[in-house]
C-alpha cells in the first residue's frame, strides 16, 4: 500500500514538473528558430523592437521560472504507454498536478464552463485538459505535452476542398494556397512567428486531431515524405516574403515552421485542416522510468 | 530609435499628436478589460470606475493572492487578441470616454473611426510576453468585477515603462490595414510569378 502511495506521488510529481518546464520555458530546436528569426530582422524598427521583448521575455521566464505566455492554454497530453497502462488512474493524477501548478500561477485559471460562464478556477472541467492515447510496444511511457493559447487557437483553420474562391482544387498545389490564405487571414493576430502544423485528408474532426499532432514533431526534422518536405519548405519561404512580420508588425519573419501530414480521406472529401501556434511553443516531453521519475525530457 | 515617454492618463492633445509608428512607453495607471468587461459595459451596467481618460488593457492576467496579506500579484500579464472587442469598444470611447485601448493584433473600422472621432489610440502590445510586461507592473491596486472570474476582471495596474507601438492612431491610419493589404498584394505577386516561371 505505502508502495503504492510512493509510486502515485512519484508519478504526479513528474507531470508537475513537465507542465511547470512547459509553461516557463521553450523547447531548444524552437528557440533556435527564434535566434535565427532575431537576426533577420535588422531592417524594420518595430520587428527588431518585438524580436528583441520576445527574447527578453524568454530569458525572464526562464529566471523566474513564471509563464512565458499569460495564456497558459489547452493543455494538451499526448501519452504513449504500454499495454496494461490504466488511464484513469493516470488522468487522476495529472488533474492533481493541474490543480496544483494553477494555485501556484504557473498556469491560469483557464477553463469556462461554456453555458454557465463559471471558471472552474482549476483547470479541470469537461474536456479540460485534452488527453491523447497511443498505446506502443515499449515499456516505458512517454508523455509530451502542449500549452496551447486561445489566440493562436482562435486562427486556426478547415477548408474543404475544391474552394473556389481561392481557385483551390484537389492537389498539393490547392492545398498551398488555402494555407497560405491562413497565413494571410492571421496576420498577427496568432502572434506571429507562428508555427503552422497541417493535415491534408480525413474527417473534419481527425484532420483537426492530426494537425495538432504535427506540432509534436521538432522544428529542424524533416518529413519522410518528399512533397510533403518539398511543400513545408515552400510555405515558409512564401510566408515569409508577404511582410506580415513578427506580430504582424512588419518584417521578415511570419513563420518558424510548418509541418504537413496526412490522413486517407473518402472520396467525397478532402479537407485541409491547419493548426497555427504561437511563436510562444510551448512543447515538452518525458519519459518516465519504472519507478516513475524522469528518466529523459523529449525535447 | 526614438522612444515617447507617457504618463497616464493622457490628455486629448497629446494622443492627437500620437501617429502609426511611433513606440511609446506607459507609466500610470492602467485598467484590464477584455471579453466579460466589454459584454458587461455593453449590456448597460454601470462602469465599477469612472473610466474618462483611462487607458483599457486587452489582458487576463494571472494573478495569485497572498491570503495572509490579501495582497495580489501578477505573475503573467501580455495582451490578449483585441478584435474580439470590435462590436464594443466604440461604445466604451463614446459613453465612458476612455483615451486608449492596449491589447494585439489590432481592431477593425469600427474602433479606428471611434478613435478619430472621440480622440482615442490604439497601442500594440507584444502578444506573449508576459513576463517582459508584468515586469513592467509595479503593484496591483485593486480589482473591480471578480464575479467575472479573475482573468476576466477589471484590475487596476500600476505601471512603469509598460512597452507599445502606436498601430492605430487618432487620424485614421492603421499600420494593421496598411500591412494587410500589402501582405495580400505580395501573395498574390509570388503566387502569379509561380504560375508563370
Amino acid at each position: 500500500m505505502l508502495q503504492m502511495w510512493i509510486v502515485k506521488k512519484q508519478m504526479a510529481d513528474s507531470i508537475y514538473e513537465l507542465i511547470k518546464r512547459t509553461s516557463t520555458t521553450l523547447p531548444g530546436d524552437v528557440l533556435d528558430k527564434i535566434d535565427k528569426a532575431s537576426s533577420m530582422e535588422n531592417g524594420n524598427e518595430r520587428a527588431r523592437y518585438t524580436m528583441d521583448i520576445i527574447q527578453e521575455n524568454i530569458k525572464l521566464a526562464k529566471i523566474k521560472s513564471l509563464p512565458l505566455c499569460q495564456d497558459t492554454g489547452t493543455l494538451l497530453f499526448y501519452v504513449n504507454h504500454p499495454a496494461g497502462f490504466i488511464q484513469n488512474g493516470f488522468i487522476q493524477l495529472v488533474c492533481e498536478a493541474v490543480e496544483k501548478a494553477t494555485e501556484e500561477g504557473i498556469l491560469r485559471q483557464n477553463s469556462v464552463d461554456t453555458i454557465s460562464g463559471k471558471n472552474t478556477g482549476n483547470n479541470i472541467g469537461r474536456g479540460h485538459p485534452s488527453f491523447h492515447f497511443h498505446e506502443h510496444e515499449k515499456d516505458e511511457l512517454e508523455i509530451r505535452l502542449i500549452l496551447k493559447g486561445g489566440g493562436c487557437e482562435n486562427m486556426s483553420a478547415q477548408y474543404s476542398l475544391p474552394d473556389t474562391g481561392l481557385c483551390a482544387g484537389r492537389d498539393l498545389d490547392g492545398v498551398k494556397k488555402v494555407i497560405l490564405d491562413t497565413v494571410i487571414n492571421s496576420q498577427g493576430k496568432g502572434c506571429a512567428p507562428g508555427v503552422l502544423g497541417v493535415c491534408i485528408g480525413g474527417d473534419r474532426s481527425n484532420g483537426h486531431a492530426e494537425a495538432k499532432k504535427q506540432l509534436l514533431r521538432r522544428l529542424d526534422d524533416k518529413n519522410v515524405d518528399s512533397d510533403l518536405s518539398y511543400l513545408e519548405q515552400e510555405i515558409v519561404e512564401i510566408s515569409n516574403k508577404t511582410g506580415i512580420g513578427p506580430m504582424g508588425l512588419g518584417g521578415e519573419t511570419t513563420l518558424l515552421g510548418c509541418k504537413i501530414g496526412s490522413l486517407n480521406r473518402l472520396p467525397a472529401s478532402y479537407f485541409v485542416s491547419i493548426s497555427y501556434m504561437c511563436w510562444a511553443y510551448r512543447r515538452h516531453g518525458i519519459i518516465l522510468d519504472k519507478n516513475h521519475k524522469i528518466k529523459k525530457w523529449i525535447y | 530609435m526614438s522612444v515617447i515617454n507617457m504618463n497616464a492618463p493622457f490628455t486629448r492633445d497629446k494622443i492627437k499628436k500620437l501617429k502609426v509608428g511611433d513606440i511609446v512607453l506607459i507609466s500610470g495607471k492602467i485598467f484590464t478589460g477584455r471579453d466579460g468587461v466589454h459584454k458587461y459595459l455593453h449590456d448597460g451596467n454601470q462602469a465599477p470606475v469612472n473610466l474618462e481618460d483611462q487607458i483599457i488593457y486587452h489582458c487576463g492576467p494571472v494573478v495569485v493572492k497572498n491570503e495572509g496579506t490579501g495582497e495580489y500579484t501578477v505573475t503573467a500579464a501580455g495582451p490578449t487578441t483585441s478584435i474580439r472587442e470590435e462590436p464594443y469598444e466604440w461604445e466604451l470611447m463614446r459613453d465612458h470616454n476612455i483615451a486608449a485601448v492596449i491589447g494585439k493584433g489590432g481592431m477593425g473600422e469600427t474602433t479606428l473611426d471611434a478613435c478619430r472621432k472621440y480622440g482615442c489610440v490604439y497601442f500594440h502590445a507584444t502578444g506573449g510576453a508576459a513576463q517582459v510586461l508584468s515586469d513592467r507592473i509595479k503593484k496591483v491596486e485593486g480589482v473591480y468585477l471578480m464575479e467575472l472570474g479573475s482573468p476576466e476582471a477589471m484590475w487596476v495596474l500600476q505601471v512603469s515603462r509598460f512597452p507599445v507601438v502606436v498601430t492605430m492612431d487618432s487620424h485614421g491610419n492603421s499600420l494593421h490595414v496598411d500591412i494587410r493589404s500589402e501582405s495580400e498584394k505580395k501573395l498574390k505577386e509570388l503566387l502569379q510569378k509561380q504560375e508563370r516561371s
